[in-house]
């Protein structure tokens, strides 16, 4: 289990607040299909992915992304047991998506650079040290049913 | 593979972010001294507290770099020759470091140019980076 100080749970929770999930969201999943293309592998069933002008404007992309920031809720909200929040989904990912949990970090670095472009200077490198710390719990939780 | 369209955009940005090297320069090694701190193992022999000179000296002389790049592209391995040298043979920097530097400019270019730093910019910076990066590290063995 990860150790958080107090310092690290609020400016966790500073920099979620100020996420709205229906805003951001479609941003994220864009941004990682645009960036790292091979991504689209998973996606077989949304359609057109394969032109960034298609990517942004395909609607399951941007429903996907607002299921991928309410699952960061959770475990915003449970920081003290990341990995029973995505236990379930890290066994979904493994045994029927079959996704690679590379994919998982490829993807927390673009929420981490979304959230740059919207939050700008308030990302100072302190607090993004701090939210990249808990995006990598995230991804280690995510990655963990698979064996 | 850069296209002709992504090497102009990425010369355009480096253009203009050149006028403000230190402070881009600083931030992104800010950055990653706070997101990795066995980065800093390198710089034992400076002062990288934030807004030291060594700290803005240090950033403007990468940014400069890494812009003078930008400027044709195709001849990295020709541009970057005498630095490669350098970090093959004096620096002897573990490459997984460059990897670490290009996330946190990526983190600096979107916290510096907000939503203009639109995704087909942050693919191909991405693209760059790694090829500067892996330019950089021909020479290590």
């Amino acid at each position: 289990m990860v150790k958080w100080t107090e310092k690290e749970r609020s400016t966790i929770s500073a920099v979620w607040e100020k996420i709205n999930i229906d805003e951001t969201g479609p941003h994220i999943m864009a941004r990682v299909l645009i960036v790292y293309p091979w991504t689209e592998r998973y996606f077989g069933s949304f359609g057109d992915i394969f032109t960034v002008a298609a990517v942004l404007n395909n609607p399951k992309v941007a429903a996907h992304g607002k299921v991928v920031l309410t699952a960061l809720d959770r475990a915003v909200r449970n920081m003290d047991d990341i990995k029973g929040v995505y236990a379930s989904l890290s066994r979904l990912h493994y045994e029927k998506l079959h996704v690679d949990p590379d994919s998982f970090r490829l993807l927390a670095d673009c929420i981490t650079i979304s959230f740059a472009c919207k939050l700008r200077s308030s990302l100072d490198p302190q607090t993004q040290a701090t939210w990249q710390k808990f995006l990598s719990a995230v991804v280690d939780a995510m990655s963990s049913q698979y064996y | 593979m850069l296209s002709k369209k992504e090497k102009a955009l990425i010369a355009e940005i480096w253009e203009s972010l050149s006028p403000v090297a230190e402070d881009i320069g600083s931030d992104a090694l800010l950055r990653m001294f706070a997101s990795f701190p066995g980065t800093k193992t390198y710089f034992s022999h400076l002062d990288i507290s934030p807004n030291s000179s060594h700290l803005r000296t240090h950033g403007k002389k990468i940014v400069l770099a890494i812009a003078d790049g930008a400027k044709d592209i195709s001849q990295l391995t020709v541009s970057l020759a005498p630095l490669q040298t350098l970090h093959a043979y004096q620096l002897r920097i573990d490459p997984t470091n460059f990897k670490l530097f290009s996330q946190c400019m990526l983190v600096t270019l979107a916290c510096h140019l907000g939503e203009d730093f639109t995704p087909i910019a942050h693919a191909a910076m991405d693209k760059y980076l790694s090829a500067f990066a892996a330019v950089l590290a021909e020479k290590y063995r």
